[in-house]
């Protein structure tokens, strides 16, 4: 394939590093090239007419140069800011979850333009929802679900059968549900209440405006975000960064942050 | 097997290992820089060695500000001519350096050594967060001006003490966000561009 010299696109901006006096590299994730790399130059300067339309969590429209190690961002537009997701703390932390688990899961250079749509979506929401966990669930769900590691929520994984409504079992390293009899086949295993479930069915089959009319006990938002994060830690065979600022800030101001 | 490689000296190749271990320098500029050193006057070698342990052993965090010092408290915490009553909350210290070249600022400061930066897993207690309340427990201070960088991590820390020290009743303010002296309207993106109109003034 012939690559062209300048080539636009729109990018999210999921990560971004200082390099040398005034550079950063940025990590974007776009809808053709999926997760890539670039050099933005000159952007911490105040003076940067780019600095503002690449700043982290944005949705921007680049122009980039073929470089020799890495592609440089030439010009830079915003196209969303988000800006009702940056005047709350717990709202940006959330959001950077999201980043953090993108650029975690994604591969660079592999287009996935489900996961861009996703992303797009999920940051739009997390400026608006009233439950930004069910966001969160959401948004982890699917994206496991693009990335080929959808958890199988309607049969048992390892007997095949039909799932009773009883306390059935979820398996990380199975990835999915197993029934009671077969808790036994799989290594990583967890109780999951049969309300936990529904919820996880109606997620898997629902999009994000429908999915933020349920109303959950803290108890079962609680038992949906240890489980799915253990399926993820499982996955990634670490635990991600921005999990702990999330707790932190559950404790530092209890006070109703969701 | 190693058969017919002779490395330098021990303690050329001592002082090239050491010289690796610099950002931005290679094992080949490692030992030009080392070869360098050999062939310098004795005085000049001695005068690097002394400075490099010089700041290891005299610098320290000033104990109120957190700023890097080589007397403790720092000479603006010291200072009789500051307004005891105002706090600027920065990063790093080199911001300190941005903002007394204004000398439009004539109160104290205190020194983060950082940002919360979630991805990165830094949190509160990675920046010097619990020095800050401590110094406020006095309740000399009136005003804590918030001067971390306008960048998300910048925003985020800066809510996040906000949050912490709301309670106190202290006066906080941030620094204004708007147009670059010397800068053009029309690249200005839209979140600069829009909190520039808000913090508009008359003239």
């Amino acid at each position: 394939m012939t690559t062209p010299k300048v080539y636009k696109t729109e990018a999210i901006v999921l990560r971004r590093i200082n390099l040398g006096e005034a550079d950063k590299i940025l990590t974007l994730y776009t809808p053709n090239l999926g997760k890539i790399r670039a050099i933005a130059k000159g952007v911490r300067k105040p003076t940067s007419k780019l600095g503002g339309h690449v700043e982290l969590l944005t949705h921007c429209s680049l122009m980039l140069a073929r470089g020799r190690n890495l592609d440089i961002v030439s010009q830079g537009e915003t196209l969303d800011s988000f800006s009702p997701l940056r005047r709350d703390l717990w709202r940006i932390s959330c959001a950077l979850y999201l980043a953090e688990l993108v650029d975690a899961f994604a591969a660079e250079n592999v287009e996935n333009r489900p996961v861009f749509a996703l992303l797009l979506d999920a940051l739009h929401w997390l400026g608006q929802a009233r439950h930004t966990g069910l966001v969160l669930r959401y948004f982890e769900l699917h994206l496991l679900g693009h990335l080929g590691y959808q958890p199988q929520l309607q049969q048992c994984v390892n007997c095949k059968s039909a799932l009773e409504p009883t306390a059935n079992f979820f398996s990380a390293s199975g990835g999915g549900m197993l029934c009671p009899n077969c808790v036994d086949t799989e290594p990583v295993t967890r109780p999951i209440s049969l309300n936990a479930l529904k919820v996880l069915r109606f997620l898997q089959n629902s999009d994000l405006a429908t999915s933020q009319r349920l109303r959950l006990s803290p108890d079962l938002s609680r038992e949906l975000e240890q489980l799915l994060r253990e399926y993820i830690r499982y996955l990634l065979e670490r635990e991600l960064k921005s999990t702990e600022f999330l707790h932190r800030l559950e404790q530092d101001f209890v006070t109703d942050l969701r | 097997m190693n058969r017919g490689f002779f490395p330098p000296a021990e303690p050329v190749s001592r002082l090239i290992d050491e010289f690796n271990k610099l950002p931005g320098i290679g094992p080949k500029s490692a030992a030009r820089l080392a070869y360098h050193l050999l062939r310098m006057p004795e005085a000049e070698a001695r005068s690097l060695a002394e400075a490099i342990i010089a700041v290891k052993d005299k610098i320290v965090l000033c104990s109120l500000c957190q700023n890097i010092t080589d007397s403790d408290p720092y000479a603006i915490c010291r200072s009789k001519q500051r307004d005891q009553n105002k706090i600027c909350i920065v990063e790093e210290p080199l911001d300190i350096l941005a903002l007394e070249r204004t000398g439009q600022y004539q109160g104290l400061y205190h020194v983060l050594h950082g940002v919360i930066s979630p991805m990165e897993g830094i949190g509160p207690d990675d920046l010097k967060i619990r020095e800050l309340l401590g110094r406020l427990k006095s309740g000399k201070v009136e005003e804590v001006i918030l001067a971390t960088n306008p960048n998300l991590e910048g925003e985020a820390t800066a809510m996040y003490l906000q949050r912490l020290l709301s309670p106190s009743g202290i006066r906080m303010t941030s620094l204004a966000r708007g147009l670059p002296v010397g800068g053009d309207l029309e690249y200005a993106d839209e979140v600069t561009l829009g909190r520039a109109l808000e913090g508009r003034r008359e003239v």
